[in-house]
């Protein structure tokens, strides 16, 4: 451990007390204060609490030190022309096909790690009795966001208005919401905040602006909000799928009885 | 000891297998793809390895903490059955836990000397420091807002799709005849808001006062407060940028 490593640990130590203190001054002051009640298992929320804070800096630390670098570097070679195609080629839109790739994967697997929606997909899981599977969730979220980078890449590069993609995918988030079933509709428009989250954004925004500073004619101001904007928009359609693809296949399975070699599958 | 070690086991394997993906397409990309080398390994492993470690703890400290204390409150709440607390109670919580935020104090300056740029407002330090604190106690008291009226219908256990639609229709309304620079940073507050300790907290929040509340199911009525924070700062941001150009 070096000196400068010590102080980065230190200074986002400060950070994330700076974002847990003023969520545990208003909850203590109303619990206390208002409501004058003690907290269950005090001691036990205090070593938890203690545990968010230490975790969340060692978290923010890695992604500074390793992630975040090694993305924004891949970002940016990734939509380098001199990758795509050597140096003055033209390029028509399907030659970016290793951006969209990436921008697909990275969005995968950095949902799958984002803390705010394993938090959300934990309380899920509880509440619904084990019927929403945890990982199944999470799962659903980042196809979700993956496929909303790989379409937002693609948008970039043609440079299609992003007004038409927002108001298709609404369009079908509000048909969807008619038919999917009940239990999940609040779950599936929560999944749209909480993708936005620590370590997504990052690396989107670098996504972004590598595509946009170097295809010809883009804003890396306008175009970069657009890839966000697209990934809250997204897991809404695939979590509501998800449910949609489950139920269907409950009723399949009620309506007719399965001989037994293919229930078996199931 | 055994327990302990099988605990730490437990714990560490669930989060190496949440960040598997990102390893295998990381070394995918920069190996097979891109043919780079990679530079200071060292770094990187440290990196990962803190990565891990941070995510097991926070995982942790979630179900120790953050959980039980948005149950807890959602409990004392409802015991106390005053409309008027729980709705201050739910405006402070969002409030407070969104003006001091300090990914929004950057969206913030950001915010402001675009503007500054582009000639909305005077390109002073006193004009600048006034707009930026503006924009923050507008997105803070949206969140508060997302947050009271998320718990209110709760309370009457309103489907939530017509209101989250009713919103984003509002959204598509604002959009044209916003001022073209504020747009962006309308969307931008929508994602800010929703804190990694935020979301936790308020989801357990919502659920719980669903499991309390008679009548209530915690998976109809529980979920949905994180989508009226994502929304509300969108139409509060456009309305401010409308109310500062007029």
């Amino acid at each position: 451990m070096s000196a400068g490593m010590i102080t980065d640990l230190a200074r986002m130590f400060l950070a994330t007390l700076g974002d847990v203190a003023p969520i545990i001054a208003v909850l203590l002051g109303f619990q206390l204060g208002i409501l004058r009640q003690r907290i269950p298992h005090l001691s036990r929320v205090l070593f938890g609490l203690a545990y968010v804070v230490v975790g969340l800096t060692f978290f923010l630390f890695g992604l500074e030190r390793a992630l975040f670098p090694l993305g924004k570097e891949m970002a940016r070679l990734l939509t380098d022309p001199v990758f795509l195609g050597g140096e003055g080629a033209v390029l028509g839109w399907q030659d970016y096909y290793w951006t969209y790739l990436f921008a697909f994967a990275i969005g995968f697997a950095t949902t799958i790690a984002e803390p705010s929606l394993i938090a959300v997909a934990l309380k899920a899981n509880q509440v619904s009795g084990g019927a929403v599977g945890a990982n199944g969730l999470r799962i659903a979220v980042a196809l979700g966001v993956a496929l909303s980078l790989a379409v937002g890449a693609f948008r970039i590069v043609t440079g299609t208005p992003l007004y038409l993609y927002m108001i298709v995918g609404y369009a079908v988030v509000v048909v969807q919401t008619m038919f999917a079933p009940r239990m999940i509709v609040p779950l599936a428009y929560d999944s749209g905040g909480v993708t936005t989250s620590t370590v997504t954004v990052p690396l989107v925004a670098a996504l972004g602006l590598g595509l946009a500073s170097n295809v010809p004619g883009r804003s890396p101001l306008l175009d970069g909000f657009g890839l966000i904007a697209l990934a809250s928009l997204f897991p809404m359609i695939t979590v509501m799928g998800y449910a949609q693809l489950g139920a269907w296949w409950a009723a399949r399975g009620a309506r007719a009885p399965m001989p037994k070699s293919e229930g078996d599958r199931g | 000891m055994t327990g302990t070690l099988r605990a730490i086991y437990d714990l560490l394997g669930g989060t190496a297998r949440d960040l598997a993906p990102i390893l295998v397409i990381v070394t995918f990309f920069q190996l097979v793809v891109l043919r780079q080398s990679v530079d200071n390994i060292g770094d990187l492993v440290l990196g990962f390895v803190f990565v891990l470690l941070g995510l097991a703890l926070f995982i942790r400290g979630l179900e120790m903490a953050l959980f039980p204390l948005g149950e807890a409150l959602a409990n004392a709440l409802a015991k106390r059955g005053s409309l008027v607390l729980l709705m201050v109670f739910s405006f402070g919580l969002g409030f407070g836990t969104t003006v001091a935020e300090p990914a929004l104090i950057a969206v913030g300056d950001e915010a402001t000397r675009v503007m500054a740029l582009a000639g909305v407002i005077e390109d002073t330090a006193a004009a600048r420091a006034g707009y930026s604190r503006a924009l923050r106690y507008t997105v803070a008291a949206s969140v508060g807002a997302s947050l009271l009226i998320g718990v209110f219908r709760i309370l009457k256990g309103w489907p939530i799709h017509w209101l989250i639609i009713g919103g984003y229709v509002i959204v598509v309304a604002l959009t044209p005849i916003a001022p073209r620079e504020i747009i962006g940073i309308a969307y931008d507050a929508g994602g800010v808001t929703t804190s990694t300790i935020t979301v936790p907290l308020v989801t357990a929040l919502g659920v719980g006062l669903a499991s309390v509340i008679r009548g209530r199911n915690p998976m109809i009525d529980g979920f949905g407060l994180i989508a009226f924070a994502s929304l509300m700062p969108i139409i509060f941001v456009l309305l401010f940028g409308l109310a500062v150009a007029a």
